[in-house]
């Protein structure tokens, strides 16, 4: 369960981020993740709500873009979607294959609040269930 | 890229990047790697490694596949020719450390706590408990784990990644962020393969290619020196590759060449 340690490197980045706006309270953070990336949404949703206790995440609702494995055939060099453990080009068969996307592990965008707004989607004090972007 | 922080985010482009919006929010738009701090870490371990002359190894396997034993006997069979040191993760105890030292080997261990993986920051105190200058090649053995460990950039220089025949030769399709990341692949126990009618190499070779890798694939018994050849070869030919990529990048010393004025 490493998700913990990815997690709290993902808050130190998003603390950060708040402090040159001034120390506004952050209202939603969006990751993308990978199926490669060696990180289970699920569990980095879960360590979320664990590790943003403090500071100005507190009330942060974390959204995991996922994706896509893509890769791109060295033989034929046509590009395909594929499975996380079949990493072979659709078209020829061919193993020699390159990643193009699908590993991922990357802080998108992070949403912050001035002082006094009262945004709609705001989710504090919630334990909400896995949020994947595609469904809202 | 910001040098300070690794964020994309610069005086030039913060306008763009930070959107306002009506209801009082702003909007950073980031992309930024969230294993930066770690990468820098180890970008700063391999550095470090360079300036020594040391070529590292992480070792990775599931618990129990071999990886201190396989150790033991690279170092019965080489250390009197390479200067070898070893970096032992464990959740807990001194025990894999104390049987490499026994073989008047420097180790440093590491006892994770309930952590489950290593980090480039781990790494780096070990690093300065070790003395580099008397160390050519540098094991780090990672905690045993096919999960975990293949997320976390250490520094070394090559992963080698160990599946025991007494598991499952499905593994690379079962772990294949970590079988991905190998750049060797050895087939530990081997001597057993002839009792054992479940593990097929074959198949283990296939899943592995089936990830898009033509990483070489090796079998070792470790308390056969018989069978050590072609991991030893693989050894003797990787440290020999670095060394030689070492010296295609060295630096010009001063005062030597190049200078227009001294042709």
């Amino acid at each position: 369960m490493h998700e913990l340690a990815v997690c709290q490197a993902l808050l130190d980045q998003v603390q950060a981020i708040s402090a040159e706006h001034g120390d506004t309270a952050v209202t939603r953070i969006t990751v993308s993740i990978g199926p490669l990336s060696g990180v289970v949404p699920e569990l980095l949703q879960r360590a979320f709500y664990l590790a943003r206790a403090r500071g100005s995440a507190a009330n942060a609702e974390l959204l995991i873009e996922g994706a896509a494995v893509r890769i791109r055939c060295r033989s034929c060099g046509a590009e395909s979607e594929a499975a996380p453990a079949r990493l072979i080009c659709a078209h020829c068969g061919d193993f020699h294959t390159d990643l193009l996307d699908g590993d991922q592990l990357v802080l998108m965008r992070v949403e912050l609040i001035q002082a006094g707004a009262n945004p709609a989607n705001d989710s504090a004090g919630e334990w909400p269930c896995v949020k994947h972007a595609d469904a809202i | 890229m910001c040098e300070t922080c690794g964020c994309n985010l610069t005086a030039g482009n913060l306008h763009i990047a930070s959107k306002p919006r009506d209801d009082g929010t702003t909007v950073v738009e980031v992309l930024k790697d969230l294993m930066w701090d770690n990468n820098q870490q180890a970008a700063h371990n391999r550095g470090h490694l360079n300036s020594h002359k040391v070529f590292a190894i992480n070792l990775m396997s599931s618990p129990g596949a071999g990886k201190t034993a396989l150790l033991e006997a690279t170092i019965e069979a080489l250390g009197k020719d390479i200067r070898i040191g070893v970096i032992e993760g464990d959740l807990e105890t001194e025990n894999d450390a104390a049987r490499i030292r026994s073989h008047g080997i420097p180790a440093v261990q590491i006892t994770t706590g309930s952590a489950c993986h290593l980090d480039a920051h781990l790494i780096h105190q070990a690093l300065h408990a070790l003395d580099l200058d008397s160390i050519d090649l540098l094991f780090i053995e990672n905690v045993g784990n096919l999960v975990c460990p293949a997320s976390f950039d250490l520094g070394q220089h090559r992963n080698v990644v160990l599946l025991s025949v007494t598991e499952g030769d499905d593994k690379p399709a079962k772990y294949p962020v970590m079988f991905r990341a190998a750049d060797l692949v050895v087939l530990s126990k081997a001597d057993l393969l002839s009792v054992l009618d479940d593990f097929d190499a074959a198949a283990a070779e296939s899943a592995l290619r089936a990830l898009g890798r033509d990483t070489p694939v090796i079998q070792t018994a470790a308390r056969r020196q018989s069978s050590l050849d072609s991991w030893l070869n693989w050894l003797r030919d990787a440290l020999a590759a670095e060394y030689r990529e070492r010296r295609r990048f060295r630096p010009v010393p001063r005062g030597i060449g190049l200078s227009p004025l001294r042709l």
